[in-house]
């Protein structure tokens, strides 16, 4: 096993560093490894004992010290848990039990030799795969951001500085002046992944030109959406990269301070987080002086109590200031006045993980991956009613039958594809005619929906798109803070009326009635939550009105979803 | 000072003031029911919303937030603004049907009728939150607050029972634009009645004419605040000259 964060001496300075990256490289990763997927999802499919029998094993067949046991994040690939890897061959296997700890040890490690049963089969061809990359569901990805989940344990540091994790810290901090990093930042064409998509480059410029002598630099992982896990996994498997990104990004702006936001329902992500951070501060990489640099940087956690709207910057400020998380109109913008009322720089967790990768590779790299208007890669939790349920990564322009044909492998038990609901609850549903969309954060927001943090949910012939809207109503009603009233009063009107077209008591005029409040409720409301809100209705209305004229003309539910009569 | 065009008006106006104060100083009427020059704007019932222009861009911003800067065009009564508006209405009618400074604005809006589920309870309040911020801000006694979240939102006090912090000055009843709380003096006695808990509270007797004049608790809190002599309020104002 790796040594556990213990530095013995902070790292003061670039040459301590390139001889402890040297030691830590020639140390471990030379060595055989077995990866077990530690994230929420393999746990829930009993990676927690597989882990246990992989310890007793390699204790019991005496290969303590040849081979390191690496409990890792989420790669992906959710749909084949328990995932276990085993380096140095790259062989996949899936859906491991607990019993198969002894074999894989004996068989595949000591021997090389492959475990049939655990490959992952082609699904078409019946031919079996054996590295992580030929995986179907891998092919068509572009993991720059995911990959690193499958190669580190995030309880170690020394595993992050082994890939050259911190190495972009390096770059910024001795060979780039603040001012060239936002310029780098705003070239590379980044935008801002938790929904909003606005350009990452100029709202760090605005806060470092912000007046204030102190200025917070903020983490938002408060990922609320049901279904979405992209920025928990992030978190949970490979923390250092977005504490990395922080501490660019601080120094960019001019920040000493930053605050990691998680919602206390990622019991894992919060673990790692404050581990990754406890060990960045031991050796070095934050605190005072960082790596000899002159910089001060130091962040904390604060932890959600489990507001959806907390998502939200103002709210989320509000909350981490002890009060309650309500939003406040923006007309004064956060970089000027946020936490504190100080200057605020607040990313979502993705959008830090990708500072690093353009410090490192520069703009012009970067902004060659993807579309016109949108740069790099996405993340999106893939769900639903899809064979392969799970983290996709993938270059922005990818479309959408891509990710839920040739990643997602189609939809599940041979069903007819409906729409797909993309952004989160106050996202849009899209048919199938919109099935070639590439995902874009314009293309996404022109058709009604929007790429949002990245949840991607399925849906087939068996689901009712009246009873999707209401679902995701009902959500959106019970998340409002209840602030302002077209949010608070006009999604309880909503939900009413969704209620009685699902329960046959449709009236003629409901769709009309629905769009024109859809219409007000965008317009008036305070915050994202409100402003958005409406689409789920809006949308199946655009593209599905004939099974809303159904339910209230007919008084049918076409999918045999609602009880109507 | 800057110049802004409100509804084709040109208005030269004081830098830092929000929209809705300028109009109001010109006699440009926009209405507005969580708005009040004792406590800090706060953009929640969505009835000021105006419709602005910079450069290309329009949008709608709440006008008791919104300051005003040099060539801001505004506009006032825009079909947008007058969607929202009526919509904000509705929805605020189906909740507290009777209110008559709502069927004011409605009639003024051309709202004749309500397309919604009329709510049962037929509450006064809607939740402008003009009480608890003359609690928190003006009064500084912080006894009542928002409770709950979203349509489950209530303004009471802490757990709905009588508040240690409140000192019965009546500012929340004073301040609210529905009459949704109300006070009433019998004999030694204030009560304080709101949406969800009614509050009791002794009155001071007046050592001369045997008046009960004001409350014992917001006599005390003036005493604290302003460092007065305990026996400052002995007397009531009447018998004191």
């Amino acid at each position: 096993m790796a040594k556990k964060g213990k530095a013995l001496t902070r790292v003061g300075s670039l040459d301590e560093l390139e001889r402890l990256r040297e030691s830590v490289v020639k140390r471990d990763h030379n060595k055989p490894s077995i990866a077990v997927c530690g994230g929420p999802g393999c746990l829930a499919l009993g990676a927690g004992s597989v882990i246990t029998a992989f310890k007793k094993e390699i204790e019991k067949q005496g290969l303590d010290t040849n081979v390191v046991l690496r409990i890792i994040g989420c790669p992906g690939f959710c749909e084949g848990g328990p995932l276990v890897l085993i380096e140095p061959q790259n062989i996949l296997y899936h859906r491991v039990k607990a019993e198969d700890a002894a074999r894989i040890v004996s068989q595949t490690v000591k021997q090389g030799s492959l475990i049939d049963r655990l490959l992952y089969h082609h699904p078409k061809t019946d031919r079996k795969v054996i590295h992580e990359g030929d995986i179907p569901f891998y092919k068509k990805q572009r993991r720059l951001l995911l990959a690193s989940n499958s190669r580190l344990d995030p309880n170690d540091i020394e595993d992050y500085l082994a890939l050259d994790g911190y190495s972009a810290l390096v770059k910024a901090l001795f060979s780039m002046s603040p001012e060239g990093i936002v310029e780098e930042i705003k070239r590379s064409g980044l935008r801002g992944r938790s929904g909003g998509g606005f350009p990452t480059g100029i709202k760090w410029q605005s806060c470092r030109r912000a007046h204030g002598d102190t200025k917070y630099v903020i983490c938002n992982c408060d990922e609320g959406d049901p279904g979405a896990f992209m920025d928990g996994s992030l978190m949970e498997g490979n923390p250092h990269s977005i504490l990395e990104g922080m501490i660019i990004g601080a120094y960019a702006i001019g920040s000493h301070q930053g605050y990691i936001y998680i919602r206390n329902e990622y019991p894992l992500a919060v673990k790692n987080a404050a581990i990754a951070i406890k060990q960045a501060e031991d050796y070095g990489f934050l605190g005072k002086n960082i790596l000899g640099s002159g910089f001060d940087f130091t962040v904390s956690i604060n932890r959600g109590g489990g507001a959806f709207v907390c998502g939200e910057s103002t709210a989320l400020m509000a909350s981490l200031e002890g009060k309650v998380g309500e939003p406040r109109a923006k007309y004064v913008h956060t970089v000027e006045k946020g936490l504190w009322n100080q200057p605020t720089n607040l990313n979502n967790v993705e959008t830090w993980a990708n500072v690093p990768l353009i410090v490192n590779n520069g703009a012009d790299w970067y902004s060659k991956i993807g579309t016109e208007s949108s740069k790099g890669t996405k993340i999106f939790s893939l769900v639903g009613k899809v064979v392969n349920a799970g983290l996709v990564e993938v270059p922005m322009g990818t479309t959408l039958r891509e990710i839920i044909y040739d990643i997602g492998g189609g939809v599940s038990d041979g069903k007819k594809f409906k729409a797909v609901h993309t952004g989160g609850p106050a996202g849009g549903c899209l048919p199938p005619s919109l099935l070639d969309l590439p995902v874009d954060f314009d293309e996404f927001t022109k058709v009604g929906s929007a790429m949002g943090s990245g949840g991607m949910i399925v849906l087939d012939e068996e689901n009712c798109m009246v009873d999707i809207a209401k679902h995701f109503i009902n959500f959106l009603k019970s998340e409002s803070c209840g602030k302002c009233v077209p949010c608070r009063e006009g999604l309880k009107q909503m939900s009413q009326i969704l209620t009685d077209i699902t329960e046959g008591r449709g009236e003629d005029g409901d769709i009309e009635l629905l769009e024109e409040m859809g219409a007000a409720i965008k317009d008036g409301s305070l915050c994202g939550l409100g402003t958005t809100a409406p689409n789920p209705v809006l949308s199946t209305i655009r593209y599905f009105r004939d099974e809303y004229q159904a339910h209230i003309k007919d008084k049918k539910c076409p999918a045999g979803v609602c009880r109507i009569g | 000072m800057v110049a802004l065009t409100i509804d084709g008006r040109e208005i030269q106006a004081e830098e830092g003031k929000t929209i809705l104060e300028v109009a109001g100083e010109n006699n440009i009427y926009i209405p507005a029911l969580c708005s009040h020059e004792a406590v800090t704007p706060y953009g929640a019932c969505r009835l000021c919303l105006v419709e602005i222009t910079r450069g290309k861009k329009k949008r709608l911003v709440a006008s008791c937030l919104y300051t005003v800067e040099d060539g801001l065009i505004v506009k006032t009564d825009s079909e947008r603004v007058t969607n929202v508006r009526r919509m904000v209405v509705e929805f605020l009618l189906a909740r507290c049907p009777d209110l008559e400074v709502l069927q004011k604005l409605a009639a003024e809006l051309g709202v004749d009728k309500v397309r919604f589920k009329l709510e049962e309870d037929n509450h006064k309040c809607i939740l402008c939150a003009l009480c608890t911020r003359a609690c928190e801000e003006v009064v500084e006694a912080s006894a009542i607050s928002l409770v709950n979240r979203g349509v489950d939102r209530q303004m009471a006090t802490p757990f709905y029972a009588l508040s240690e912090a409140c000192i019965a000055c009546g500012s929340c009843a004073y301040i609210c634009p529905t009459k949704a709380i109300s006070i009433e003096d019998i004999g030694d006695t204030r009560i304080i009645t709101m949406p969800h808990n009614t509050m009791e509270f002794k009155l001071k007797k007046c050592q001369n004419c045997g008046r009960y004049w004001a409350p014992q608790k917001q006599l005390d809190f003036i005493i604290k605040k302003a460092d007065l002599p305990a026996d400052a309020f002995d007397l009531c104002p009447d018998c004191r000259d």
